[in-house]
């Protein structure tokens, strides 16, 4: 397997204030290709930040970040929301969706991007939405669907335009346990069977069982344990 | 074409106030396609008058008059094709809210400067015959429901007969109206035989308002004017020559600086609009910080996250301007027909401008929310800080 993320030495810290606060320090990390990752940590920990630097959001100050095999550290903004478009997809915590929007709409919004005719984009809109199994609720306004159906919309809204890493920053959050529940089965799918490179930062430990793979930060380290159970 | 789908959810994310801020731009878009609209039919139909016709007024003011012994020698001058004169009678129909707008002329005279108006050659005929006779202007004859052979009564407000009464009455003989070329203009005017008149007034006999002069090439228009009033320059009636255009915007003028006034009723609804839509565009982009961020997320660069605001503002804007040009285009005439000019249609020079102010007005509108979009952090939007 080759590595699609590989961080190495980073370091990552923002003025707030007059003050200067370090949220990562000397971060090293590898994932695989077809990887499910869960990050974890409690709040301010930095694992926000780290998905931000994978994510290509925000730029480390120190180190190196590659994805999909470029150094997002050396793009331009303008070349790094062009790379975001072709490679990731993201799931937020409080979903993100355009009110205004039906969720056909909303998910059908990375492709606006694309050379996508109008007619490709419905049909690749219209089997990420059968993939969440919301194809019955494509003409409903986010208001008009559950928290959980709201968040399988901004799945297929991360899904559509086949990204090759899926960023998913507390996808459950703000969600009922059968609602999490059924979010993170649907990640588990697309993972395992197809095959999408998944990083998902929680802070619930029930939602990092469905990953492959879990990692802690606090305090600006990441590792393979909790900090607290190293010590 | 395919973003117009976030433009248009941008513009309905809070329906209330884009309708208010839409009807707020269409009032001010309306107020500047009538204001305007006026000046400019105003300036518009001053063009169209004839280059080589004069004005002959007094000097002293409009309201004096002249002596009708100046006519030969207006007509004796060289580079004069023609002389008309006219007289109004100043008068009402009915009740004095019905003015009507009587002149006294000599009918050939007045119809050879005058090739505009056209009457059928037997009723000018019947005007020559009858002495008591009036051409009315169709528009004011189908309103009134007047037709030949009618008698109608005119009371004067300041001419009466020797026996004091300001009653006057003629006999419609026929009906006029302009040629197409001239353009719409209404034909309100009623043009009795001066001869008819002038004998039967106690006040101001063998006097007249006016003289009409065509001259034969509009290069010799101002020579033509300046010898006219030498010639009377020393006389107790001096005369005050302009041509026809001239004479129209002074009568304008006379009223007030009438441009002025509506540019600057105009400037200052539009500095108002200016402030109104840009602090509407502003809200309405803080409000969507986090979904612009969202856009940002998934790769939407700053140029066309600034060109989804401005698309906004420019829908917004040249959408509720054009609503509003449609609609003064479409009342318009009736404003001139209610003034009894016609029904002169919105200048295309008033609707291009417009929505050429509009246009100008959402990009400015646009800049500072654009600049707050353009600036956005996405990883703090996303945190909502």
């Amino acid at each position: 397997m080759t590595a699609l993320v590989t961080i190495r030495d980073v370091d990552k810290g923002y003025v707030r204030g007059k003050q200067r606060v370090e949220v990562l320090t000397g971060i090293n990390l590898e994932v695989e290709a077809g990887e499910f990752l869960a990050i974890m940590g409690p709040s301010g920990s930095g694992k926000t930040t780290l998905l931000n630097l994978i994510g290509g959001l925000d730029k480390c100050d120190r180190g190196a970040v590659m994805v999909a095999g470029e150094r997002l550290d050396k793009l331009s903004s303008g070349k790094l929301a062009k790379w975001r478009a072709r490679h990731v997809g993201f799931v937020f915590q409080f979903y993100n969706l355009l009110p205004v929007l039906s969720a056909e709409r909303n998910v059908e919004v990375p492709l606006l991007l694309t050379k996508l005719s109008g007619r490709q984009r419905k049909r690749n809109v219209r089997a990420a939405l059968e993939l969440v199994g919301l194809g019955e609720r494509a003409k409903h306004k986010p208001g008009e669907l559950s928290g959980g159906q709201q968040q399988r919309v901004g799945i297929a809204r991360a899904l559509v335009s086949d990204p090759t890493l899926l960023i998913c920053d507390e996808p459950t959050g703000d969600l009922d346990r059968e609602s999490s529940e059924s979010v993170l089965e649907l990640l588990e799918l697309l993972n395992r069977d197809h095959g999408k490179t998944i990083i998902m930062v929680t802070h619930d430990p029930r939602a990092a069982e469905h990953a492959s793979r879990l990692l802690y930060v606090d305090k600006g380290v990441l590792s393979a344990e909790p900090l607290d159970s190293a010590a | 074409m395919k973003y117009f789908i976030l433009v248009w959810a941008g513009l309905w994310r809070k329906p209330l106030r884009t309708i208010l801020t839409l009807l707020s731009i269409s009032v001010a878009f309306l107020l500047y396609g009538t204001l305007h609209g006026v000046t400019s039919s105003f300036d518009d139909a001053i063009d169209q008058m004839s280059d080589t016709r004069l004005r002959v007024q007094s000097r002293v003011n409009i309201i004096e008059s002249l002596p009708i012994a100046y006519l030969p020698q207006i007509e004796a001058l060289p580079g004069v094709d023609g002389v008309g004169f006219y007289q109004i009678l100043l008068a009402y129909y009915q009740e004095p809210r019905n003015a009507v707008q009587v002149g006294a002329v000599g009918i050939d005279r007045f119809l050879d400067v005058y090739p505009e108006i056209v009457v059928p050659e037997e009723q000018v005929e019947a005007m020559r015959r009858t002495r008591s006779g009036a051409l009315v202007g169709r528009d004011l004859a189908e309103a009134r429901g007047w037709n030949i052979g009618d008698r109608v009564t005119f009371r004067s407000q300041v001419f009466t007969h020797a026996d004091g009464s300001d009653a006057w009455d003629f006999d419609v003989v026929g009906i006029y109206e302009f040629s197409e070329e001239f353009g719409d203009f209404a034909a309100q005017e009623v043009y009795v035989n001066f001869d008819y008149f002038d004998e039967s007034r106690v006040q101001g006999s063998g006097m007249v308002l006016l003289y009409f002069v065509a001259v034969d090439s509009p290069e010799r228009a101002a020579e033509v004017a300046r010898r006219i009033d030498a010639l009377f320059e020393n006389s107790t009636f001096p005369t005050q020559t302009l041509n026809e255009k001239d004479w129209v915007r002074s009568q304008i003028q006379r009223v007030g600086d009438i441009d002025f006034f509506v540019n600057a009723i105009i400037g200052a609804v539009f500095f108002t609009l200016l402030f109104l839509t840009g602090n509407t565009m502003w809200q309405s982009v803080r409000e969507r910080i986090p979904e612009l961020a969202v856009l940002k997320t998934y790769g939407f660069g700053n140029a066309t996250i600034v060109g989804l605001v401005a698309a906004e503002s420019l829908l917004l804007c040249v959408t509720a301007a054009g609503i509003a040009l449609a609609g003064a285009a479409s009342f318009f005439p009736q404003i001139f027909r209610s003034m009894g000019i016609g029904g002169i249609p919105l200048p295309a020079s008033v609707i291009a401008l417009g929505i050429a102010i509009g246009v100008l007005l959402a990009i400015v509108s646009a800049l500072p929310p654009a600049w707050l979009a353009q600036r956005l952090n996405v990883v703090d939007a996303l945190a909502r800080r």
